[in-house]
């Protein structure tokens, strides 16, 4: 909530620009500029090691400012929770921290640790949990003790178990007050079906569910250094940092393997999905439907259409829907692809209330044309060079390298999968750009979730086909669970 | 264990000491400032870590500068400075610019007979209207197979995170190029506030009238900040929504907008900023023989309305069918004032981290919000402005009970003696985040060139926290003393109403 909420005011602060052949008479063109050769740049390839109990370590030294920062990535995430405890990685992922260790409380580590400027923070999402320091170097010792003793010794005290779970619960009962929130929750919805433990979201009763046993049993089920990557980077000597490591790490032993539940999607059938909000102006329009992994041979050629038809600024969507039409100020989308399983197909656009259908009739024209009028070679040739001339914006600091690297062991892709990727973009063809098209853009077979208030809308809701309403009403909390309060949307 | 942290904590403080001087010295060997004979100022700092480079170009004219009855012209300026110019962007600029004139002169005559307010001609407006929009198509002509190209060839050419943003305050505009697009972009960007184009004007203000849509219409929490900061703020600009109001949106024009630019993009009152993988000695010459085209102009008149002293507590009361939310603000000076340092000391003490006195006593103690903020610098800080709270009461706690909170807080302040760990904690926490923000080209070229706006010397990037350093206990209690009094004080809450009757679908409400 706090930086959800800091990122909201930075925002509201400001008003950005951007959510997302040339004339021959000018004396000087911007392609008269030489442009040299890119010196060659080789980034530092942090250092693995892999200790005997399975624990996996990438070092990548960084001498620039005096810093050392490091992250525990361990496998299992809400994805692996029972949905009748949803939302415990959350209360999980915040109390880890805030419960301090056997020894000291959260609020004696806060003043530790703030006394150096220095954070060593929890967290979740849906396949891991995180734990990770900051903190400047001369102050390592007394912070990498820290980190161990909670990845080792967290007690999850029970008042803090509490304040989660009351933030969680003020969570939920705010989620319906922002449009684009409920359209980004009802579309995965729609995508992995509302159950999916990729789409679900926590009710008061799954938080209230969650006990302090749930989190220790979590704990132990999951932190063996079978199942952990280590990345640290900053200003220290690689030899000495893993000795420090091995000595602490070394001894450990195995534990059970995380296990990865395959889960199977139930996209929605296609069709017009209605969510009714009064309290706005402009209707958030996704079409949905399933994408794919980046393990499949299409994901090159999915790239390069993505960024020609909605990705970049030059893009189709951009183009027509934005910059000819001005019918919206976001607007994109593609063929979403996601590390171990199916990502989300989406194309969005959020319009004022009476220019809905003719958004959706916009984007409809738009995925019809693809057919008659494909990715141009000249499209292809600039969402190739897009890609490839910013490719080293994929390496250009030694941190960018060490989270790419740990990314793709934690997903199980080749360490060099990077690399793998420019040679690939390289020799994506207009035919590749036209199949992936062809085999994932179907407009018969996509959902099409609308977010808005229909009395506004251009033509009547029903219009649409059958009305499929969908209702985002909060389940109420289990009696007494939530102070009365007139008023406060009980 | 006290004792030992204690004496760990002087280390840390010597330490990072002398880390910083060794980051200005180091930044001093490898920064340089021009100011060109136009008057643009150009910075470039040498940070060979990879072969890239990111700027920022800070304008020092932002939304306090629209002119009356035009709120929104700096940020339409901004969305315009994508569209193009003479050589980017059009098939044939001579033919284009005189069918532009003529989409300029009918839009003139038909906003005059739309806008009368008595002997409106409504059939005039009508054929007027219907004239602007055949001339909007006919310039399109020129201009339609080459949509976007600025931000084609920025984007083809390997640029990455190309954006803007407008604020009260300032303009600026940035992305990052691989290195050997230097003179590419020196090209590009100086050309751009050379002869800007103002083309698709009209088009892009629908574009922009739905980012105020997104932004605030139809966003609760938006809503509160616009209503708010207009109350906050009875004279002085800063009460004008930077996004602008819905029909000035609807009435200015691409002359409006052009006039703009010429008054306030005058080369002094622009720093660019490089920070990269460049050598200074040789991209000095590139950038300068660039942005050395743009003719020098006089500098523009900064006279604004001075905000007069309150006297009087404000409120405002949003009833949402959303959850409720508590804003309040203090004025105080600017950011020239001897005591902007406290105010950034009083942010950090009450907001950062979980040592913070809000997170405390609203979040752990008194668990009646699920976050709690103070901080200075709203809605912008060149300008005299608001120290400001919020904070998110959790279900069954009402704005009522987090705003006395705040009051208890802020109470505290004003009557005891923040205590020698949290000072040295707030300073301590100064310098690091200083080295923390050192070790990106993009973050880097947004500071030096910020500082560099406002101050005319980068190096104020790190003298502030030096400030800082010297901030006493009795100035914080002294400036929570001077500034946190209810005439100086303005409230802004949503509060839950439920839904009009006979909309029980209205999806709202923490279960209905």
């Amino acid at each position: 909530m706090k930086r959800a909420c800091s990122l909201l005011l930075m925002t509201l602060l400001a008003a950005t620009f951007f959510t997302g052949t040339t004339q021959t008479w000018a004396q000087t063109s911007w392609k008269q500029i030489p442009i040299p050769k890119l010196p060659p740049f080789k980034p530092a390839e942090p250092k693995r090691i892999e200790l005997p109990n399975g624990m996996v370590i990438f070092l990548q030294e960084d001498h620039e400012l005096p810093l050392i920062d490091g992250t525990a990535r361990i496998r299992g995430g809400e994805r692996s929770v029972p949905a009748e405890k949803a939302g415990l990685i959350d209360i999980y992922g915040e109390v880890w921290r805030t419960g301090g260790t056997k020894t000291q409380t959260g609020d004696q580590l806060d003043d530790f640790l703030e006394q150096r400027a220095a954070k060593v923070e929890t967290g979740g999402t849906g396949d891991s949990t995180t734990i990770g320091w900051s903190c400047l170097k001369e102050d390592f010792d007394d912070v990498f003790r820290v980190f161990n003793d909670l990845l080792m010794n967290p007690e999850f005290r029970a008042e803090k178990i509490e304040i989660a779970q009351k933030g969680a619960y003020d969570g939920i009962s705010r989620r319906n007050d922002d449009a684009g929130q409920i359209a980004g929750r009802e579309a995965a919805k729609l995508v992995y079906g509302a159950n999916s433990p990729l789409a679900r979201v926590p009710e008061y009763a799954t938080v209230a569910a969650v006990t302090r046993k749930d989190l220790v049993e979590w704990h132990e089920r999951t932190v063996h250094p079978n199942n952990i990557i280590v990345g640290v980077v900053g200003d220290f000597d690689s030899a000495k940092m893993e000795a420090r490591l091995r000595e602490a790490f070394g001894s450990w032993q195995k534990g059970p393997a995380s296990e990865n539940t395959e889960i199977k999607p139930e996209t929605a059938k296609p069709a017009y999905y209605l969510v009714e909000k009064r309290d706005v102006n402009q209707s958030n329009i996704q079409m949905l439907a399933l994408g794919t992994t980046r393990r499949n041979p299409d994901y090159y050629a999915i790239s390069v259409f993505n960024e020609a038809f909605g990705g970049g600024f030059s893009s189709r969507l951009v183009n027509d829907i934005r910059t000819t039409k001005g019918l919206a100020y976001a607007v994109g989308g593609g063929i979403g692809t996601s590390f171990d399983h199916d990502g989300m197909l989406r194309l969005m656009v959020r319009t004022k209330s009476a220019t809905t259908f003719e958004s959706i009739q916009a984007l409809d024209e738009e995925i019809g044309n693809l057919a008659q009028n494909p990715i141009n070679g000249e499209e292809i040739s600039r969402a190739k060079d897009s890609i490839l001339n910013a490719f080293v914006f994929r390496f250009d600091s030694p941190e960018k390298v060490l989270q790419e690297k740990m990314t793709y062991e934690f997903y199980g892709y080749p360490l060099d999968f990077l690399e793998k990727y420019q040679e690939g973009i390289e020799h994506v063809t207009k035919a590749d750009v036209a199949k992936v098209a062809a085999k994932y853009l179907h407009r018969d077979q996509m959902a099409v979730l609308v977010v808005g208030n229909p009395a506004e809308f251009d033509k009547a809701a029903a219009s649409l086909g059958p009305a499929n309403k969908i209702d985002v009403t909060i389940p109420a909390a289990p009696k007494g669970l939530l102070p009365e309060q007139p008023g406060a949307g009980q | 264990m006290k004792v030992r942290s204690l004496r760990v904590l002087v280390l840390v403080l010597c330490l990072s000491a002398i880390a910083l001087s060794q980051d200005l010295a180091s930044f001093e060997k490898r920064t340089v400032v021009k100011k060109l004979a136009n008057g643009l100022t150009v910075i470039i700092c040498e940070r060979p870590e990879a072969p890239v480079f990111s700027f920022f170009t800070h304008v020092d004219a932002g939304s306090v500068q629209d002119p009356l009855g035009k709120t929104g012209l700096a940020h339409m300026f901004e969305h315009m400075a994508f569209k193009g110019t003479d050589t980017i962007g059009t098939r044939d600029y001579a033919d284009e610019k005189v069918a532009l004139a003529k989409v300029e002169t009918v839009y003139g005559e038909y906003i005059h007979e739309r806008d009368k307010r008595v002997d409106r001609d409504d059939k005039k407006v009508k054929e007027l209207e219907q004239e602007w929009r055949d001339a909007m198509a006919a310039a399109d002509k020129f201009s339609a197979p080459y949509n976007n190209e600025f931000g084609k060839i920025v984007e083809t050419e390997g640029g990455e995170g190309m954006n803007a943003f407008t604020s009260w305050d300032e303009t600026a505009y940035h992305y990052s190029f691989p290195v050997n697009r230097l003179e590419l972009w020196a090209y590009l960007e100086s050309e751009r506030f050379l002869q800007p184009v103002m083309r698709q004007f009209y088009k892009e203000r629908n574009v922009v009238i739905e980012e105020r849509r997104m932004r605030v219409d139809s966003e609760p929490f938006g809503r509160l900040l616009e209503q708010f900061t207009e109350e906050a703020f009875a004279a002085q600009s800063y009460h004008r929504p930077t996004i602008g109001w819905v029909s000035d949106l609807n009435s200015f024009s691409a002359t409006d907008a052009k006039n703009f630019f010429d008054k306030y993009y005058v080369p002094s009152n622009i720093v660019v900023t490089v920070v990269g993988d460049v050598k200074a000695a040789e991209a000095m010459p590139i950038i300068e023989k660039y942005f050395s085209r743009i003719p020098a102009r006089p500098k523009p008149d900064e006279a604004d309305t001075t905000e007069p002293p309150q006297n009087s507590e404000r409120r405002v009361v949003l009833h949402e069918q959303s959850q409720p939310v508590y804003l309040e603000g203090y004025h105080r000076p600017d950011y020239r004032s001897p005591d902007d340092q406290v105010y950034d000391a009083l942010t950090d003490l009450l907001s950062s981290g979980r040592t913070s006195r809000l997170y405390r006593a609203l979040v752990r103690d008194k668990q009646i919000a699920s976050d709690a903020v103070g901080f200075s610098g709203y809605p912008g800080n060149k300008y005299p402005h608001l120290f400001a709270f919020y904070a998110f009461p959790i279900p069954g706690h009402t704005t009522q009970e987090v705003g006395d909170a705040i009051h208890a807080e802020i109470e505290r302040l004003k009557k005891e003696d923040i205590s020698d760990e949290e000072l040295k904690m707030i300073k301590t926490r100064a310098k690091a985040n200083l080295i923390r923000s050192l070790g990106s080209n993009e973050g880097l070229a947004f500071a030096l060139g910020f500082y560099e706006a406002r101050y005319d010397d980068w190096r104020e990037l790190f003298r502030s926290v030096d400030r800082i350093e010297k901030v006493t206990k009795a100035d914080i209690r002294r400036v929570a003393n001077q500034t946190f009094v209810p005439g100086n004080l303005t409230v802004g809450v949503i509060e839950f109403a439920p839904p009009p009757p006979g909309t029980a679908a209205a999806p709202q409400g923490g279960g209905q």
